[in-house]
């Protein structure tokens, strides 16, 4: 099954760091793709430029409309995503927490859904 | 071809609980065996399947976590006592008989510690020793997938905090330890077989897990309850069959259609029934056993001998103070002595501790239906029948109410 981790953090916690702080959080999260990759769980992962940097779009009557970022003023903003491999939820959790921003952030886990081919 | 689902459904149970001993706790020996059944999907299809897969799993997942943990630089932040257990000697080689067995009941009693809630024993006993998926728990209990993950979360982080021994108990404790093992498999085969909420199916993968579990049990230590339990789980599982009509109507005891018994079974339920008698104490699920034997001992429901099955009972409610085996007793007392003998034994009941149990209204009411007294059973049946959400219990209710209105 594949599951998506969400990771979600408040980013004033990584502006608040020491650059050294913040090279060493991200030579940890490189470092922890590669040990999914050596599971056999790693399928995908990036990090994203902040909400500021989001285009919301929508189609409203065949009409494009597109609009500034956030959507929502939360604390916590999603901030990358891991697409992994696993055999259940339970192992995807145990993955997810191993996320080093899994410390001071929120990983949301979701199954990913597979969409039924239509006949 | 290599048949890798069935061996890791077959295996797991077993390569997890020698990687929870060797390398000291849950955490890392998910991850080891993760790392183990991946190596062993590179590596067999080309070299072929081990002589000992077993051991080669066990020590393949120890040998990656050994070499991951180095390189994360993380095995020095283990305690020194961990490390020294992780790389120490060599280990006990696997494919001693008795270490993976002791392994196997080591996990069993961990997921079956009484510090965890009834639930989770049986969500952990699921997923840790019978292999099943957190998403196949929770579509065989009804639940949602992330309640069940949160429970098993819960558990093991419990089994952490409060430092739960990852050990067989003394024999001091042992009697109450098993009660719960043999408790939580009971109440896994009960779930298959009852399906109390919905329609069946995957479900029943659950009894068979369940006497799976007994079976291995029964293996791993010889115990008359357990044997006991085994042969009360087989004994229901020969009936399986003749539980239900072609509609998947729900038929009773009484009136199933008995070549549709599972000879084979009841002959090894019967077998282990017998077994676990002649070493006393008896206990409870030893004497439902012998109760189960008894009405498949007979030819037909009318040679049932009610006299033996009466006496067991008295045994049983002696042992088992619970309202429901008093209802039971009841019954059988009502097929020796009569409906109206059973109906004194069962008026009690259902004025307090089984106000709401279904199963008290539906007894009372077949026992007013035998007695003629119509209008009252047809108000039992009612009763009944506003408790049940169950499909195929429903229509059973609706079809003697209907008999009734005849």
């Amino acid at each position: 099954m594949r599951y998506l981790c969400l990771v979600h953090f408040d980013v004033n916690i990584l502006l608040a760091m020491t650059p050294e702080e913040r090279q060493d959080l991200d030579r940890r999260s490189i470092a922890y793709d590669e040990d999914l990759r050596r599971r056999g769980a790693f399928l995908r992962s990036d990090a994203l430029e902040g909400p500021d940097a989001a285009v919301l779009v929508r189609r409203r009557d065949g009409q494009t409309l597109a609009s500034d970022g956030p959507y929502l003023e939360t604390k916590e903003q999603m901030g990358g995503f891991i697409l992994i491999e696993a055999r259940d939820l339970n192992e995807a959790v145990d993955l997810a927490a191993g996320i080093p921003i899994a410390a001071f952030g929120t990983i949301e886990v979701r199954p990913v859904y597979l969409i039924p081919t239509p006949p | 071809m290599i048949d890798l689902d069935r061996l890791y459904r077959q295996e797991r149970g077993r390569v997890l609980a020698s990687l929870i001993r060797l390398l000291g706790g849950f955490d890392l020996a998910e991850e080891a065996l993760a790392e183990a059944f991946l190596a062993a999907a590179q590596q067999w299809p080309q070299s072929g399947v081990p002589a000992n897969p077993r051991a080669w799993l066990v020590s393949a997942g120890r040998f990656k976590i050994i070499d991951r943990l180095r390189r994360r630089s993380r095995f020095k932040a283990l305690s020194p006592e961990l490390q020294r257990q992780i790389e120490g000697e060599e280990p006990p080689m696997p494919e001693d008989r008795e270490t993976i067995a002791d392994d196997t009941l080591r996990l069993i009693f961990t997921c079956c510690h009484p510090a965890l809630p009834g639930d989770t024993q049986v969500a952990m006993t699921l997923r840790e020793v019978c292999g099943l998926t957190t998403e196949e728990i929770a579509t065989a209990f009804l639940a949602k997938p992330a309640t069940i993950a949160q429970r098993i979360v819960r558990a093991k982080t419990r089994i952490r905090d409060a430092n739960l021994p990852y050990q067989v108990p003394e024999p001091a404790e042992w009697a109450e330890r098993l009660d719960a093992v043999l408790h939580t498999i009971y109440l896994i085969f009960n779930e298959g077989y009852e399906a109390s909420h919905g329609e069946a199916l995957l479900r029943r993968e659950l009894s068979q897990e369940a006497i799976r579990l007994a079976r291995l049990l029964v293996t791993l230590h010889p115990d008359a309850e357990a044997e006991g339990l085994l042969a009360l789980l087989l004994l229901h599982e020969a009936r399986a069959a003749a539980r239900t009509d072609a509609a998947g109507d729900l038929v009773l005891l009484p009136d199933q259609d008995r070549t549709l018994w599972n000879t084979d079974l009841i002959a090894e339920g019967i077998a282990h029934a017998r077994a676990a008698l002649a070493r006393p104490p008896v206990g409870v699920y030893t004497l439902q056993a012998l109760i189960a034997s008894e009405h498949m001992r007979a030819a037909t429901a009318a040679a049932t001998d009610w006299n033996a099955i009466s006496d067991l009972y008295d045994l049983l409610a002696t042992a088992d103070r619970s309202p429901v085996v008093a209802l039971n007793r009841a019954v059988a007392i009502a097929m020796r002595d009569g409906p109206e003998a059973g109906l004194d034994l069962i008026a009690p009941l259902i004025a307090s501790p089984l106000a709401t149990y279904r199963f008290a209204h539906a007894a009372k009411a077949d026992l007013l239906r035998r007695a003629g007294r119509w209008s009252e059973a047809r108000d039992a049946y009612q009763a009944a029948l506003a408790l049940t959400e169950q499909t195929a219990e429903r229509r059973y209710l609706e079809k003697r109410l209907r008999e009734m209105a005849d």
